[in-house]
């Protein structure tokens, strides 16, 4: 155990905004530093490596040279694929070029975050790089996708761990997730789901209700067709998560979460409620659209909730 | 004091020297430079090598989902975007946010600054004075003694303590997988720590990410998450809530401005014990090393930040301003409404214009793209060797000021703070100079000491410290107007965009921790009709313009001296003391949303 090499890992950068390694620094348990000394060899990723330009390369080369079909590829960010890929430059070269060659030899990839998983922000109409997800250039490999802007610190270094510790990839659904942090919707665990089956609102910003930490579904919370673990493993060691600060989710894990209207637009049709229910089930949650499917769901859950005080001894 | 050069006045004889991918910043840049025969830099060409066109992405949408569009454009200095676009949509409909949401800002403001500014020197630039391989040649007892000396109030000191980190560093690079450190510059002569500084130096690299998870946490309670908290037109979101029922389920209450409060005192202890004698320790071994000036010398620009009396910028803790020609004694008044100061040109930049030797103003800008090299160019266009700097050669635009290549960032604003008589930065300054000049045995002036890449380092630690200090006056506000009974964090009255005018436009202005950022937009029928961002390193990274004005990142690289011209140890060591930021620099995009480039699937 103490002799074998640790895995190296190839993060590579497309087009991005760096908060995914942001959010994997601030991992606390496993804590980065344990992560990138004892866990992982990160041999190449240009925002914390000390080598640059010709040896930064070289770096890269020698790994994939020397552990050919062992090293993990993760990917923040996406590639352009208009002017011929120069949106993204990296030594000269379009950046789609580095991750095809850099793909050909890695044992798995990770797409991390949204902007790797389905396009994210550059991605959003009108897309005028044409930036696309990574699973459009890499075909021919597993790809684990760990959506979200950025995704949870915990929830990346939580898909590491369990392939360094378990040898396997994590088990995925049928988007490429990891169910074990995508299984389940925002609502059905969070911590203000009793106000939203009791039809306590926050009807507008700073009412009592916001003081009271009811349900923001009608200030447009997305936390109803969002899957993520925001709710269960929560932000920042557990410290809180976006509904928790107020404000509603604005569904950033989710495929084209930009293109789905305003993050204050109230969510009208909420498919098949049940915590029973996982993302295949159900399919990509579309928000938006037309329906009352929501307020049958809270006039159900209040009947629920009625028959169960009724039931109580 | 000398003259800055002009473009044409520059020595492209000599080697030239090509570093892509720079690394440890965020997004990516290219830099080339020519070398004399002595190894001297007489020639620097930076190039932005993304380009995300987020602005053109916002035409047509709700003006208040644009924060969250906008803090995409960079996930490190996470937030500050977002903050001043919504500062951008309050000033277009004149929406006046309570007290309490001005403080709250406040302190996620700058729990942005403190965090970067720890993560930039720590993890981002400290491998361009430090040797971590050194470092194992060092004593652990003489370490200790070390760091009671540079930092008495620092608790972790023992021998035993840096024996700990030394044994697990030695584990590390015996193992022969040197990860983050492979091919590093580790026996070139520009290193010059004594190993138990770098020792030293490697805990706190370590003590510093552990840090940083923590300061964040600020952000997570009054925003939700970090990286990317949630900001909102108006306000805040995190409504507060310290004695009535429902208050252990609301944002602000008891519990978390105690956390808050916790997570302040540690951030303050972790900069005046470790961070701010650190880089004293730095400069007075590097005292020799004062290359890197470059536009700080000359031309200086700052929008003003950390204000304190909301809507009065007059009590803006680090001040408004600019300054030309290296002179101090006249600090020029900004307004970045004025179509005559703040303009962008794009000669060199991968954008056309109708006439590229005229500049625009933000809320009048054109981006169209046009990526094309100059006949000089060595290589091809999906392969570039080396770039021809007298044709387009970046995705970054050049701004000016009333026609000026302007450095922007925390020495410009604590130059133009100091030059302002701004109290509090004036001891911290001459504080730092005597205590340097007193360990150097040297007697530099403010003049000769601060525009340099070592004084830009200096600047950076000194406002991490005027941040947090500050933070505990806005904590201390902000439970003083709770106990006087405001509990407003947002103003709704214009929520509804029925109550806007038809048309408006505002403008947006933030110090980020980089530099002065502004977002400038136009709002018709409820929806962005133009929106555009001038970012700090758009100002910091510019290229040049058609007279031939060169940038902060240019100038700054010029004679300075290379050990080892194929190791880019001098280049980086300056060009990281800006704490470069692409995805920032290289997004804009056309506010029409004319038909770009066509899609050519690869």
């Amino acid at each position: 155990m103490e002799t074998k090499p640790r895995t190296p890992v190839l993060w590579l950068h497309g087009l991005e905004c760096t908060c995914c390694s942001e959010s994997f620094i601030r991992s606390a348990h496993p804590l980065v530093k344990d992560v990138v000394l004892s866990m992982i060899s990160l041999d190449y990723d240009d925002t914390l490596m000390a080598a640059a330009g010709h040896q930064a390369e070289a770096a890269l080369e020698e790994t994939m040279r020397k552990y050919k079909g062992e090293y993990i590829l993760a990917v923040e960010g996406n590639p352009p694929l208009n002017e011929d890929g120069m949106f993204c430059i990296v030594g000269g070269k379009p950046f789609i070029e580095q991750l095809r060659h850099v793909a050909k030899d890695a044992k798995a990839v990770i797409a991390w975050g949204s902007c790797a998983s389905w396009g994210c922000v550059q991605a959003a109409r009108p897309n005028p790089t044409q930036a696309v997800p990574i699973h459009k250039v890499i075909t021919d490999k597993p790809i684990v996708k760990v959506p979200g802007c950025p995704p949870i610190a915990e929830v990346m270094t939580g898909v590491i761990t369990y392939m360094l510790t378990f040898g396997k990839l994590p088990e995925l659904d049928r988007q490429g997730r990891p169910k074990m942090f995508y299984g389940q919707r925002i609502h059905d665990k969070c911590y203000r789901r009793p106000h939203f089956d009791a039809g306590q609102f926050v009807e507008h910003w700073d009412d009592e209700g916001a003081r009271k930490g009811y349900c923001l579904y009608k200030v447009g919370c997305k936390g109803p067709t969002s899957y993520n673990a925001c709710s269960t493993v929560r932000w920042n060691e557990g410290t809180s998560f976006p509904i928790q600060a107020g404000h509603g989710c604005i569904g950033c894990s989710e495929d084209g979460f930009w293109d789905k209207g305003s993050f204050y637009e109230r969510l009208t049709t909420i498919p098949q409620f049940g915590i029973e229910k996982n993302a295949d089930e159900i399919g990509a949650a579309v928000a938006g659209g037309v329906g009352a499917a929501i307020a049958a769901h809270a006039a159900v859950t209040a009947i629920k909730r009625l028959q169960n005080k009724g039931d109580r001894p | 004091m000398s003259s800055l050069p002009n473009a044409s006045q520059l020595d492209k004889s000599g080697r030239r020297i090509v570093v892509d991918p720079v690394t440890r910043i965020e997004g990516h840049m290219r830099c080339e430079v020519n070398v004399d025969a002595s190894n001297v830099i007489t020639n620097a060409v930076s190039t932005g090598t993304m380009w995300r066109g987020l602005e053109v992405i916002l035409k047509g949408r709700d003006p208040r989902d644009a924060w969250a569009f906008v803090e995409r454009i960079c996930g490190v200095c996470t937030g500050t975007h977002a903050l001043t676009s919504v500062r951008a949509v309050e000033d277009a409909l004149d929406i006046r946010i309570p007290y309490n949401a001005h403080l709250i800002r406040n302190l996620m403001d700058k729990t942005l600054q403190v965090h970067d500014h720890i993560v930039h020197f720590y993890h981002l630039h400290a491998l361009d004075w430090v040797n971590p391989v050194n470092a194992l040649k060092a004593d652990p007892k003489a370490t200790s003694a070390l760091q009671q000396a540079v930092s008495p109030a620092h608790a972790k000191s023992s021998p035993g303590y840096f024996r700990d980190v030394q044994t697990r560093l030695k584990k590390f690079v015996e193992s022969g997988q040197l990860g983050l450190f492979s091919n590093g510059y580790w026996d070139n002569p520009a290193y010059k720590l004594p190993p138990e500084a770098d020792l030293m130096a490697v805990a706190h690299y370590l003590e510093a990410l552990d840090l940083q998870k923590d300061i964040v946490k600020i952000h997570t309670i009054f925003g939700g998450k970090n990286p990317h908290p949630n900001y909102m037109v108006g306000g805040v979101a995190c409504a507060i809530n310290l004695d009535d029922v429902g208050a252990a389920g609301a944002p602000v209450n008891m519990t978390s401005l105690n956390f808050v409060l916790e997570r302040i005192h540690e951030a303050r202890e972790f900069t005046r014990n470790v961070y701010l004698p650190d880089v004293l320790a730095v400069a007075g071994i590097y005292k020799d090393w004062l290359y890197g000036g470059g536009l700080a010398a000359h031309n200086l620009l700052s929008y003003g930040t950390f204000t304190k009396v909301p809507y009065d910028k007059s009590s803006d803790l680090l001040p408004a301003g600019a300054i030309v020609g290296g002179n101090w004694d006249e600090v020029l008044p900004v307004d970045v409404r004025d179509p005559e100061e703040i303009q962008e040109f794009v000669s060199h930049s991968w954008y056309s214009y109708a006439d590229e030797t005229k500049g625009l103003h933000p809320w009048d800008g054109v981006t169209e793209p046009k990526f094309e090299l100059g006949p000089n160019t060595k290589g091809s266009r999906t392969h570039i060797q080396e770039i021809d700097e007298a044709h387009k050669y970046s995705w970054i635009k050049a701004p000016r000021w009333r026609g000026h290549a302007m450095e922007v960032g925390p020495l410009a604003r604590y130059i133009i703070a100091y030059a302002s008589g701004r109290e509090y930065v004036k001891e911290q300054v001459d504080r730092s100079l005597a205590a340097f000049n007193q360990s150097t045995g040297l007697n530099l002036g403010l003049k000769q000491f601060l525009p340099s890449t070592l004084g830009r380092t200096l600047a950076r630690a000194l406002e991490c410290e005027l941040a947090v200090d500050s933070m505990l006056d806005d904590w201390q506000a902000l439970v003083g107007n709770i106990k006087a009974g405001d509990r407003a964090t947002a103003n709704v009255e214009k929520w509804d965009p029925s109550t806007w005018p038809k048309e408006a436009k505002g403008v947006g202005i933030n110090e980020a921790p980089r530099g002065a950022l502004g977002h400038w937009i136009r709002i018709k029928d409820g929806k962005i009709e133009n929106y555009q961002a001038i970012v700090p390193t758009t100002w910091n990274g510019t290229p040049r313009d058609h007279l031939g004005n060169i940038g902060a990142y240019e100038a700054a690289l010029l004679n300075t001296r290379m050990e080892r011209p194929d190791e880019p140890v001098e280049i980086l060591r300056t060009l990281h003391s800006f704490d470069p930021c692409l995805a920032c620099s290289t997004h804009v995009m056309s506010p029409d949303g004319q038909e770009l480039t066509r899609v050519k699937v690869r």
